[in-house]
């Protein structure tokens, strides 16, 4: 049985519909909406601000730090219990590592930025739509930042490369390889890789070509957001 | 072959490309990687001869030496005053900056600010570590008795003040409050009348909403005349709100 079509009738290489907006959150410093077909994210970036425990304080530059939060009712099936869990410790901290190459908080010594990323409703790709929301959050906050931060989940479901796997397709009935990717656009430096599943080296590299493509399209919705909040 | 990506007053986001070729010379907000000039940050471009640089329209204020900020006092220390100053980073007025009078050893600082009291101060000196120490003594210092505190984004406070404070001072004759800016984002309005009070901080926060449309002290001017129909403005500007 190999995998014909898929599940939601897309292209192999199209991604869900993206909407993203900047400035959703008024008491925030920088804050994001991005919506990634049924994954939805709010980034709220508040900071630079003083940090304490004192020991947690670094002269040298000042720190970036990101929560990752999906809501109870969230999931597509049972409810997921709130609050902190080893996963969302993860996600949190492979976030924070894939947005701090493009950011420079030298200027803040001493000082932590806080992001926020909650998920109303998530349908696979939350780590990834998370980072799209926290880096516009970020440049919203204005922050200083070499470039964004785009990612996108790639992989093979059965035999087919793919772009952008929903929860159905993350769940086929088959060999699945789930890779979500992030990358710095101009330069196409990969700042987050991740791989769950089974692929082969040959498939790897394309997959991570498609995605790299991706990110650069996801790069042109992430400005255009920007833009439009100060457009009249 | 140099070539500007751009127009001036365009909005750019981080990563942009300004301009191609070694002639254009990256300034604040900007760097230059290989041949292209990038946008480091979110904000407008602004194009002078050969140099490009970003003015910046949002973010938190950083504390700059010769500022005028307001803050607020947060902790009494042995030789001092600990203050919020709407940023990252605290400040610190020592007694000896205070005050013009001597204070003795021992004296209880209380007596000359109190936690939770607004006052309005200048920088000294900020080091590379961002210790703030700030000081009282200079023309118009000093403590913010009664009225109330906003706060506004700080890189709208130049839009407030307006060129040669023309903005600002409008806004005071218009509502009869004494309004005070903080290059910090803080502002401190005090006036006899609550209602008035009121509309100078509507105006405000009109100007901070729409500081990057052109005619806006007009827009204003006309604003404050509908809510104010007897209100006197008087002719001169005067520099921030001292």
């Amino acid at each position: 049985m190999a995998y014909k079509k898929r599940v939601d009738g897309r292209d192999w290489h199209e991604t869900r519909p993206i909407t993203a907006k900047a400035g959703v959150i008024p008491r925030a410093d920088g804050s994001a909406y991005f919506k990634i077909g049924d994954t939805e994210a709010y980034a709220a970036v508040y900071g630079p601000r003083n940090l304490y425990p004192r020991f947690m304080q670094d002269p040298a530059t000042g720190i970036l730090r990101c929560h990752y939060n999906m809501m109870p009712f969230s999931g597509s099936g049972e409810r997921v219990r709130p609050g902190g869990s080893r996963r969302s410790k993860e996600i949190s901290a492979v976030t924070e590592k894939a947005l701090l190459p493009v950011l420079d908080l030298t200027e803040f010594p001493n000082a932590v930025v806080d992001v926020f990323i909650e998920f109303p409703q998530t349908d696979a790709g939350s780590r990834c739509a998370g980072i799209c929301a926290a880096a516009i959050a970020l440049a919203d906050a204005g922050l200083s930042m070499k470039d964004m931060v785009s990612a996108i989940a790639v992989g093979k479901v059965d035999d087919k490369l793919v772009v952008d796997l929903n929860y159905a397709e993350e769940s086929y009935d088959a060999e699945v390889a789930d890779i979500p990717i992030a990358v710095i656009p101009s330069t196409g430096e990969i700042t987050l890789l991740q791989l769950d599943g089974i692929i082969d080296k040959h498939d790897l590299k394309k997959a991570i070509e498609n995605g790299i493509e991706t990110c650069r399209k996801i790069n042109e919705v992430q400005k255009n957001a920007l833009k439009e909040k100060y457009r009249k | 072959m140099s070539e500007l990506k751009v127009s001036e007053k365009e909005i750019v986001v981080p990563g942009e490309v300004l301009a191609e070729g070694m002639s254009y010379v990256p300034s604040y907000g900007t760097y230059r990687s290989q041949d292209k000039v990038y946008s480091h940050r979110l904000g407008l471009v602004n194009v002078d001869g050969k140099v490009i640089k970003i003015i910046p329209l949002s973010g938190k204020y950083l504390p700059k030496r010769n500022d005028v900020i307001i803050g607020k006092v947060v902790e009494i220390m042995l030789s001092g005053w600990r203050m919020e100053t709407n940023c990252a980073y605290s400040a610190v007025l020592s007694m000896k900056e205070a005050s013009a009078d001597f204070i003795p050893r021992g004296a209880d600082l209380t007596r000359y600010f109190d936690i939770g009291d607004y006052v309005m101060t200048k920088i000294v000196n900020v080091t590379s570590q961002k210790l703030v120490d700030v000081s009282m003594k200079g023309p118009g210092l000093r403590k913010l008795v009664g009225g109330r505190i906003i706060s506004v984004n700080t890189n709208k406070v130049p839009r407030i003040i307006g060129k040669q404070g023309t903005m600002i001072s409008m806004v005071k004759s218009a509502t009869g409050c004494r309004i005070i800016v903080g290059q910090n984002g803080l502002i401190w309005i005090s006036g006899e009348d609550p209602n008035k009070e009121l509309i100078a901080v509507r105006s405000i926060k009109k100007i901070e909403e729409e500081s990057h449309t052109s005619g806006l002290t007009e827009q204003i001017l006309n604003y404050l005349k509908d809510l104010i129909p007897d209100a006197k403005f008087e002719e001169k500007g005067e520099e921030n709100g001292l």
